[in-house]
């Protein structure tokens, strides 16, 4: 193995920044245009955040804000139009599909299966990235599969078919595949949409959990505010496409913001773990 | 659950050999000629053995220059339609998706052609005038292909209905096509119209094409296996492949490519021969399942069962005539054609 050359300044292959810092979105922007000589039918303008590891940050903000941009940016699906977004100091957007799919790992709402599968072998698909050729499965990849059914508390699961389980089973197998992946950002796309409330508070009591254990970070694009109040470290506010503020919920609840953002009337109080909670009220 | 293992993938296409083996040898029985099961065995160890001249009979010459090589030419295009078939399943994500329906056999048929017209035009030395209409047949695939591929996307993604109307109405169009070319410039060794429309095995193509049908297949369905588990995660979409790690653009390029070598040396051989692609990838995957590790060497061996049946119906049935190969599978494959339609859309 030949030692790669120093380049003086920071280049995106090399790992460079601060180590505490895993993830790190530097001005990045998007537009979307349906040819380049026409003017842009969405614009995510430049933003700037840095997450840790074992982190939630929450990607806040109401319906066509730019929350999914931005997370397709960071997951490496758009390349940004400027700016940078760093993995461990490595660019996201240049990295080969198999790398990508080690270090980063994305819950979408569910899609539909053209043939049906099992529970376990869903969760399996997780481990293609870390296999070659065929991929025929070793007991190595069992064990991470069954472990991570575990982890989100579906065991019982592992024989079931796909697509006679229940919504809110399915988003758990769904998350346990992600865990298989065993990556090191874990990406959430309107993970509790789906969801009762019971199972969107176990969702992410769950992602706590496995944020501390295995020091995940872990981003989740919504628009439900109390549990970003709740669960998140970071807020992330966006609104039509301008990131408006980054911080802690105490610090990025405010009335006012909020209410504009999101177009209700509502107030905000702090509860005694020091964690903003939202009350909607009517607007007569 | 028990995951799929590469013994249980030998075991399974080992007991599929058996039938082919079984069925090749029915094949060979069957006929205006009848042969015993001895001097049928005897005759055949003896072509092994390099020792053709001491097969003196003539049923035995029947066999031997007649029907097995018409019986491998089955194997070979039945093995490739089916193998060409589960892969545009898997990568247009339509498991009502077969080269015959998406016009992609009526594409190489008019590749074909003209090769040939090409061929009959200018004077090829006899080594290379047998690789043009393969090669021709090839192009017409893969040119067809992407036209289906882009008149079934809408919005960026594929649209399975407007994928599959885009389908039959290019093979609709590209059968005019065929008409035209033949009644207007048709020479005296194009075949008739009915053969590219309909596919047969009656007539015998060159030693050397079948020997580039065979290592073609080879090569391109030993592409296609080496991405058998992307095929797997494809199945769920374009995207979702891809954040499991999947290589969406390099596995599309080579599966699209070898599915469409696969379809064109088939039919630069055969004609059009419908259903194969379809019918059997279903009846396979109710077997063993969805896994492409499983499915893809099994659909190429159910393939070559399910052709080597057709054809051997096809010869016999209004034996002293015959029918079209093509006529045969289409009176089986249409009606399941329309029973998956009415069970996807029920």
């Amino acid at each position: 193995m030949s030692t790669p050359l120093r380049m003086p300044g920071p280049s995106q292959d090399q790992p460079r920044g601060n180590p505490d810092v895993r993830l790190s979105v530097e001005q990045a922007s998007y537009a979307y245009a349906p040819n380049p000589s026409q003017a842009p039918l969405f614009t995510l303008e430049a933003l700037s955040f840095q997450a840790k590891p074992g982190e939630i940050v929450s990607i806040l903000g109401p319906n066509a804000s730019g929350k999914s941009t931005l997370l397709k940016l960071i997951s490496g699906a758009l390349e940004p139009l400027s700016g940078r977004i760093f993995l461990n100091g490595f660019a996201t957007g240049s990295l080969p599909p198999k790398v990508r799919a080690q270090r980063i790992a994305l819950v979408q709402q569910e899609s539909r299966l053209l043939f049906p599968s099992r529970v376990l072998e869903f969760v399996l698909q997780g481990r293609h990235a870390h296999g070659r050729g065929l991929r025929f499965v070793s007991d190595e990849d069992i064990a991470i599969a069954t472990n991570a059914l575990a982890q989100v508390g579906a065991s019982h699961l592992a024989d079931r078919w796909m697509d006679k389980i229940s919504g809110g089973e399915k988003q758990r197998v769904i998350l346990a595949r992600a865990l298989a992946q065993q990556p090191i950002l874990l990406l959430l796309d309107e993970p509790t949409l789906h969801l009762d409330i019971g199972a969107q508070v176990d969702l992410l009591e769950s992602l706590r959990r496995l944020a501390a254990e295995n020091r995940y970070t872990v981003l989740v694009v919504t628009h439900e505010l109390n549990l970003t109040g709740e669960y998140a470290e970071q807020v992330v506010l966006l609104q039509k496409g301008k990131c408006l503020r980054v911080g802690p919920p105490a610090t990025v609840f405010q009335r006012d913001l909020l209410e504009h953002v999101f177009q209700a009337p509502l107030t905000v109080e702090m509860t005694s773990s020091g964690r903003p909670r939202v009350t909607l009220f009517s607007k007569t | 659950m028990r995951p799929l293992t590469m013994s249980r993938v030998f075991l399974r296409c080992g007991l599929l050999a058996v039938i082919l083996f079984l069925a090749m040898v029915i094949a060979l029985k069957l006929g205006a000629v009848q042969v015993s099961l001895y001097g049928l065995g005897r005759d055949l160890i003896r072509v092994l053995l390099h020792q053709s001249s001491a097969i003196s009979t003539d049923y035995g010459m029947i066999v031997v220059d007649i029907r097995l090589p018409r019986i491998l030419l089955a194997v070979l295009v039945g093995a490739s339609l089916s193998v060409a078939g589960t892969s545009f399943q898997a990568l247009l994500r339509n498991p009502l998706a077969d080269p015959y329906v998406l016009g992609i056999s009526s594409g190489a048929a008019v590749g074909s052609i003209v090769a040939l017209m090409i061929e009959n035009q200018l004077a090829f030395s006899a080594e290379y005038a047998g690789l043009i209409t393969p090669l021709g047949a090839f192009i017409g695939a893969a040119v067809t292909i992407t036209a289906v591929y882009f008149l079934g996307r809408r919005e960026g993604q594929i649209d399975s209905t407007t994928l599959l109307l885009g389908g039959v109405i290019t093979a609709s169009f590209l059968s005019a096509v065929i008409m035209f070319l033949m009644s207007t410039l048709a020479g005296s060794n194009l075949r008739g119209a009915s053969y590219w429309m309909m596919g047969s095995l009656s007539s015998l193509p060159p030693r050397s094409l079948l020997y580039l049908l065979g290592v073609g297949f080879v090569i391109a369905a030993g592409a296609i296996y080496t991405t058998a588990s992307d095929l797997n995660l494809l199945l769920a979409g374009e995207k979702e492949a891809m954040h499991l790690g999947v290589d969406v653009p390099r596995v599309r390029i080579v599966v699209y490519l070898a599915a469409s070598i696969l379809t064109g040396l088939a039919v630069s051989v055969s004609g059009a021969i419908g259903y194969v692609g379809l019918l059997v990838p279903h009846a396979m995957r109710m077997i063993f399942g969805a896994d492409h590790r499983m499915l893809l060497p099994a659909s190429a061996l159910g393939g070559a069962i399910g052709l080597v049946i057709a054809d051997t119906l096809a010869r016999t049935v209004v034996a002293p005539s015959e029918l079209p190969v093509g006529a045969v599978t289409a009176l089986v494959g249409a009606p399941f054609f329309i029973y998956l339609l009415r069970r996807r859309l029920g």
